[in-house]
């Protein structure tokens, strides 16, 4: 069975809308380019608006001290699935920031982003990772200290549905990886293990903001499932009294790929833009702000001066504990995997 | 007798150029209805007849049709009460504030489905103002299939009211007098006169309404809760598809849907028309 290969008849199908409003689009008369700034578009992910809100002001400062050229910085977010299939519908996106190399994976798929991605920047070309944390009502009543905590019988669980999330894919195969761990790889074990939790989800929302919703202001669930990035802005947020990160001691690795969308960024002319957002931010001063929206860095520096917020934790791989990205889609989330077994009655 | 609308009208014309005018309508027909739903067809067809088969009979898929259908129903059903009530209290009385509350009938096209979901889902949690209220008599609605009709009868409560509402207008109050006369008790006017008459435009309303909810996502969505099996809609399946870039799956399954409101639409038109056939005794 190969339909997961249909997406690729899709652009066709939908060219003549697109080339409508292309038409329309570039009908439009050409204002005069010399006395405006230069743009580019960054294509990010839900949750990171506030992120590179703050990001790419300095990153503008940054870009005119080093090429006396005044620059803007446009933003698009959205689910990362969701922005994935723009780019390829022809939002002409420079650079891609995603939660889920997936996403990007698609898109290196379609001839967009160079088959290589991953080697042109550090670490995966991941500037920045997190990791799948709780968050857990006053006073931790229940006692949450790991994922075997969640199975219990009187403990209800909120995280986004893994269908239609990154954020609750990566809860999903943080789960497995610890009951993988946990139960020395025996696969019955592990399945009634994910069957239990998955059946502990009291509401799946379909994002991650929704989830929070449920959460915080719905209050719904003992235990929220999201990015420890995330998990520590809502504390911030919502009040550092009314509810405690628990960080479990074995997680799983959550990166954060970013790439040039190669074909958009040379048609566009910003090439030499696209990758300087990109090696901006590996600087020590993008990191720290990056540590600042409660991500973790690998900039040593950086990393030990934010070490007291970021507790020790064993973070599992995906390539070492699935064998890569696409084999954990095709196993677990794909139509029949082992997910949708899981979740069958 | 009573000038029907509906018979009106046949011969004089007021927009002159029939060949202009269904060249620009034909032509809209085609870019805002037929282009869609050629490419809706195109995704199908890079299916087999197997494949389909067993995508539009996947067992969480025909879940998902019950829920959708059931709470699509319901909220239908609702409206149809509850929609003849609205638009016979704005014909039939005046009273303060009667502007505001007919503008208000109209507030669901004019709100995103979006906001009027999370709106619902805050007032009906467990912590929230009609949620409260609710959760000691053991009722839950958000999150379980009784919030999914209600988010869909919020989006589709304008249906109801603003087909039925002109047809009333149009209606002298007159009529049920007339038949109070001839001594009809209340029950009676209204069964053999006032709905016979109302019929069509409730059933057109209804379906249309009922329609509306089969596709219904942003408002539901929130309220949904979306556990297998038990509050997932056919729009979610349909979203999860297009999230996992399965297009063919996403058309499949949306195919279902269509189809189901098409038929549903061509029953009422058909019968419709031989309703009001009937209602002039024979005559066109």
């Amino acid at each position: 069975m190969n339909w997961d290969m249909n997406w690729r008849a899709a652009p066709r199908n939908v060219f003549l809308a697109t080339a409508l409003s292309a038409t329309a689009l570039s009908s439009l008369p050409a204002q005069a380019q010399d006395d405006e700034p230069r743009e580019m578009l960054n294509a990010s992910y839900d949750i990171a608006r506030e992120l590179f809100a703050a990001v790419n002001p300095k990153f503008i400062a940054w870009w005119e001290a080093e090429h006396d050229e005044t620059v803007a910085v446009n933003q698009s977010h959205g689910g990362s699935s969701t922005q994935a299939r723009s780019i390829m519908q022809g939002l002409r996106a420079d650079v891609v920031t995603f939660n889920q190399v997936t996403d990007v994976n698609v898109l290196a798929d379609a001839g967009l982003v160079a088959e290589d991605w991953q080697d042109q920047y550090p670490n995966n070309a991941s500037p920045y990772y997190s990791t799948t944390a709780f968050l857990v009502r006053k006073g931790n009543p229940q006692n949450i200290e790991s994922w075997d905590d969640l199975t219990r019988d009187d403990v209800s669980l909120i995280f986004p549905n893994p269908k239609t999330s990154g954020n609750g894919r990566y809860t999903y195969l943080a789960a497995w990886a610890y009951a993988d761990q946990a139960f020395d790889g025996d696969e019955e074990q592990i399945e009634s293990y994910m069957k239990q939790f998955l059946g502990n989800v009291e509401v799946f929302d379909t994002g991650g903001r929704g989830a929070t919703t449920t959460f915080v202001e719905r209050d719904i669930g003992d235990v929220l499932i999201t990015f420890e990035s995330e998990v520590n802005n809502i504390r911030q947020e919502y009040g550092e009294e009314d509810y405690e990160v628990v960080v479990p001691p074995v997680s799983i690795l959550a990166e954060f790929p970013v790439a040039v969308v190669d074909e958009y960024a040379e048609r566009n002319g910003n090439d030499d833009l696209a990758h300087g957002y990109l090696d901006y931010l590996y600087t020590p001063e993008a990191q720290r702000l990056l540590a600042d929206f409660n991500y973790r860095v690998n900039d040593e520096e950086v990393a030990a001066d934010n070490s007291d917020r970021f507790p020790e934790t064993e973070l599992l791989r995906v390539e070492d504990v699935f064998g890569g990205w696409p084999e954990a889609m095709e196993t677990h989330f794909a139509s029949g995997g082992e997910l949708d077994q899981l979740q069958r009655r | 007798m009573i000038a029907n609308p509906l018979t009106r009208g046949r011969e004089r014309r007021v927009l002159p150029g029939f060949g202009l005018s269904l060249g620009v309508s034909l032509t809209f027909v085609s870019l805002i209805l037929l282009l869609p739903l050629t490419s809706l067809v195109g995704q199908l067809s890079t299916l087999s007849l197997s494949q389909y088969w067993f995508l539009i009979t996947d067992p969480r898929v025909v879940a998902s049709y019950g829920v959708t259908l059931l709470a699509a129903a319901v909220a239908a059903l609702f409206n149809a009460a509850f929609g003849l009530l609205m638009a016979w209290v704005l014909v039939r009385y005046e009273f303060p504030g009667k502007r505001l509350v007919d503008a208000l009938m109209d507030l669901p096209f004019a709100l995103p489905t979006a906001v009027a979901g999370v709106t619902l889902a805050t007032l009906y949690s467990s912590s929230g103002w009609m949620g409260q209220l609710l959760a000691p008599l053991g009722i839950d609605v958000a999150y379980t299939w009784v919030g999914i009709a209600l988010a869909m009868a919020f989006t589709s409560i304008p249906f109801v009211v603003r087909t039925v509402q002109p047809v009333l207008e149009d209606l002298p109050a007159e009529v049920d007098e007339a038949a109070m006369t001839l001594g009809a008790t209340d029950g009676h006017a209204f069964r053999k006169v006032l709905l016979p008459y109302l019929w069509p435009a409730l059933v057109t309303g209804t379906g249309l309404a009922f329609v509306r909810s089969l596709g219904e996502f942003g408002a539901v969505i929130f309220i949904a809760g979306g556990k297998p099996y038990e509050t997932e809609i056919t729009s979610l399946m349909i979203f999860v598809k297009l999230q996992e870039y399965d297009y063919a799956g996403a058309a499949a399954v949306a195919s279902i849907v269509l189809a189901t409101s098409l038929a549903l639409l061509l029953v009422i038109n058909l019968w419709q028309g031989r309703f009001i056939k009937r209602l002039h005794g024979g005559r066109p």
